[in-house]
């Protein structure tokens, strides 16, 4: 049968490993990766078309290379490189409306594959412990990455109203941790010193970049519509996770963790989004039943050894307390001979 | 070290005007009498000195407590007008523990708290420490810890129950081995004590846990939400409720919710409203048991006699309790009034029988709501008319 498959928002690590790897499935004849700047890493198998989906020339590249499955991946969370939150609302909403707008007049387009992100449910003291597909966020999100992807799912429902012969699968994906990616979690967990917000103990779900890339391709290749939550096996607490990276933290009041965060950002030390901050403070669970039920889906990697891979390469040598406590173990059965 | 000029403070016991220098004024000097220091070198210091203390100390031992330091005057008094040099040689036991005995003593503090068994014990006990500092151990989706609520939760909440409340369990036999079910109780007390006992209780009886669901309020609060969420609790929303009924777990709920817990002394064990009765269709949705608990005893243990409405609304809490004893007595007002406590878990109310829709038909759901809070409630005055006295 084979594909023809356009990727959005190349340029980022996540989304031209993925681009590479969809290129070598043997379901898909050609992949396109589009983006306002050219992928800095090996492009492998896939053509590169400078394009920027802000504007319509981007219904020309999918009628020229006659697209017919859409791969969305070009949602940034942090405005980064490209500059303002100005810029940032740009790239993420009007390039979903226009990249929309121009998929909405393809003929050929079978499938849109949109990967949003489970931050549409936002974080609070009233969220259930898990999140399904049907929930919404408890407060509607008033600013940021939140507020963007909330609008953005509701363009890609109505695109999903008006073409229903388009199979539409969107993917929540839990926080997306790895060895290679750069996100405000990733960053922050990078910290030499880990502030977190004291008297609360979040609890995390994450999602290998492997896994992000094989279940981005199982979409593609799956004929499945609908809605998924995608995310590792089990949860982990925000403290058992700084324990496992021996990491040393300090625990400030919300409101300093919020001021240091954006400070880190203005110096460019590190990626701290705003809603990364409720995040670090009460947690969010999403529950994966639909992924396996019916997406048929089976992550490779669990919250927990997702972390562990990310943490390797960190070197994390083993803390204070756990030298004194093997110690102490070692010395055990030679103690009462003294 | 030797080129700075060394001013000391003060004149080092010598006599003089308090310059340090090393010759005092000759007024000084006619105080002070012959053997005054002449050289400045650091031996005649320490050497003038002790002779002063020796006469003052000497005549104070026998006149307080002859018995204890009668060695040492001696010793110490005669030395004086030729001062030896000085010895290590005739010291009695030196002042510190050998090893040998620190080892000894370990080990039977070992023996004494791990039992004879006391290696692999603390072999156990390393190793779960190991996991606490390594992050190594598990938790379930609502961020319940087993490992620490076993261990540590509910070994400090026994003695309490038994000991300070003297908890009087009743109808234990209504929580059923296995599968899903509802506790419904009354909610007192001022502090959710109650919610913790029945944990306790609970636990100890049947070695179930009681996955209590707490008000957005714990989980807003910091250090609590941590402590709720590790020991089981979860948000009182209807999601978690049917979540955690379907996985088959035991969940409390205290419908009167804050209008219960922080009611006045004066309307002690009259039922307060069960809320919207959220939790009956939760059962009906997932059809497990609801089994009623009455709690008798927890009203006393905090009397609340006043509040301040204008101080709770500024913090955002629902009251500020004034007890007889709590801002009075400050934090010994914090300590409970040892009541005697009886807990009774009525008959479970089926809900299987049902069919799904029902949990749709308000009707219904208001019906069984008031069928679970008429049963709490007549327990409880049955239960109170049996107790003898509050702290009996």
């Amino acid at each position: 049968m084979g594909s023809v498959v356009l990727v959005t928002g190349v340029s980022r690590d996540i989304a031209r490993r993925f681009a590479r790897s969809v290129a070598a499935h043997p379901d898909v004849d050609r992949v396109v990766g589009v983006d306002v700047v050219p992928p800095r890493g090996d492009i492998g198998g896939f053509t590169f078309h400078r394009a920027d989906i802000r504007n319509p020339v981007i219904a020309k590249v999918i009628a020229m290379e006659d697209v017919d499955t859409v791969v969305h991946m070009s949602i940034i969370a942090t405005p980064g490189s490209a500059g303002g939150r100005n810029t940032m609302k740009e790239l993420n909403v009007m390039g979903t409306m226009q990249l929309l707008a121009a998929a909405q007049r393809a003929p050929g387009l079978r499938a849109l594959v949109v990967k949003s992100t489970t931050t549409v449910y936002g974080a609070g003291p009233r969220d259930p412990a898990m999140f399904t597909e049907d929930m919404g966020p408890k407060r509607l999100p008033r600013s940021g990455y939140a507020k963007d992807v909330y609008e953005i799912e509701g363009y890609v429902r109505g695109f999903a109203r008006r073409r229903p012969d388009v199979r539409v699968t969107m993917l929540r994906a839990a926080n997306v941790i790895g060895p290679h990616v750069q996100s405000p979690l990733t960053s922050y967990f990078r910290l030499p010193v880990i502030p977190t917000v004291a008297g609360f103990d979040p609890r995390l779900q994450f999602l290998h970049e492997d896994d992000l890339s094989a279940v981005l391709g199982h979409a593609v290749t799956t004929d499945v519509r609908g809605t998924f939550n995608v995310a590792g096996d089990g949860v982990l607490l925000l403290s058992q996770a700084l324990r496992r990276l021996h990491r040393p933290t300090v625990p400030l009041p919300g409101f300093a963790v919020g001021g240091l965060g954006s400070l880190l950002r203005q110096a460019r030390a590190a990626d701290f989004s705003p809603e990364q901050l409720g995040f670090l403070t009460y947690g969010r669970g999403v529950d994966t039943t639909r992924m396996r039920s019916v997406l048929g889906f089976d992550p490779a990697f669990s919250t927990a050894s997702a972390f562990e891979d990310f943490g390797r390469e960190m070197s994390p040598s083993p803390g204070v307390r756990e030298k004194v406590i093997d110690g102490l173990s070692a010395a055990l059965p030679g103690a009462d001979r003294g | 070290m030797g080129d700075a000029e060394i001013i000391p403070i003060g004149t080092r016991g010598r006599p003089g005007r308090g310059t340090g220098k090393d010759r005092p004024s000759s007024a000084a000097r006619n105080l002070a009498g012959r053997p005054a220091a002449r050289r400045p070198a650091p031996a005649p210091a320490p050497a003038a000195v002790p002779p002063p203390p020796p006469p003052a100390r000497a005549p104070a031992p026998p006149r307080k407590r002859p018995p204890p330091r009668k060695s040492s005057p001696t010793t110490a008094a005669a030395p004086p007008p030729p001062r030896p040099a000085t010895t290590t040689q005739d010291r009695g036991a030196t002042p510190g523990i050998p090893v040998g005995d620190w080892l000894a003593a370990i080990e039977t503090a070992a023996v004494e708290v791990f039992g004879d068994e006391w290696e692999p014990a603390l072999a156990r006990f390393l190793a779960f420490l190991r996991r606490r500092v390594t992050g190594e151990y598990a938790i379930d989706e609502y961020g319940f810890d087993a490992e620490i609520t076993d261990r540590f939760v509910m070994a400090a909440l026994r003695p309490i129950a038994q000991k300070w409340f003297r908890i009087d369990v009743r109808g234990i036999e209504n929580i059923p081995a296995d599968g899903g079910a509802l506790v419904v109780s009354n909610h007192s007390g001022t502090v959710p004590v109650d919610g913790l006992m029945a944990m306790s209780v609970i636990f100890d009886h049947t070695g179930r846990h009681l996955r209590p669901l707490g008000a957005d309020l714990v989980f807003k609060t910091p250090l609590i939400s941590v402590i709720a969420r590790k020991t089981g609790a979860t948000l009182a929303c209807n999601e978690d409720a049917e979540r955690m009924l379907r996985g088959g777990e035991l969940v409390g709920v205290w419908p009167e919710g804050f209008k219960g817990i922080g009611k006045p002394f004066s309307e002690r064990y009259k039922l307060q409203r069960f809320g919207r009765g959220g939790f009956v269709s939760a059962a009906l949705h997932t059809g497990v048991p609801i089994v009623p608990l009455s709690v008798v005893g927890a009203e006393e243990i905090y009397p609340l006699v006043g509040n301040v409405p204008a101080l709770a609304r500024l913090l955002g809490v629902p009251y500020i309790p004034i007890t007889p004893l709590f801002p009075l007595l400050g934090p010994l007002g914090l300590v409970p009034l040892p009541s005697k406590w009886l807990l009774e878990f009525g008959e479970p109310i089926r809900t299987d029988e049902l069919d799904d829709a029902a949990a749709d038909d308000p009707m219904l759901v208001f019906n069984v709501t008031d069928q679970v809070r008429e049963t709490i409630q007549q327990t409880l005055y049955t239960l109170l008319m049996e107790r003898d006295s509050v702290f009996g």
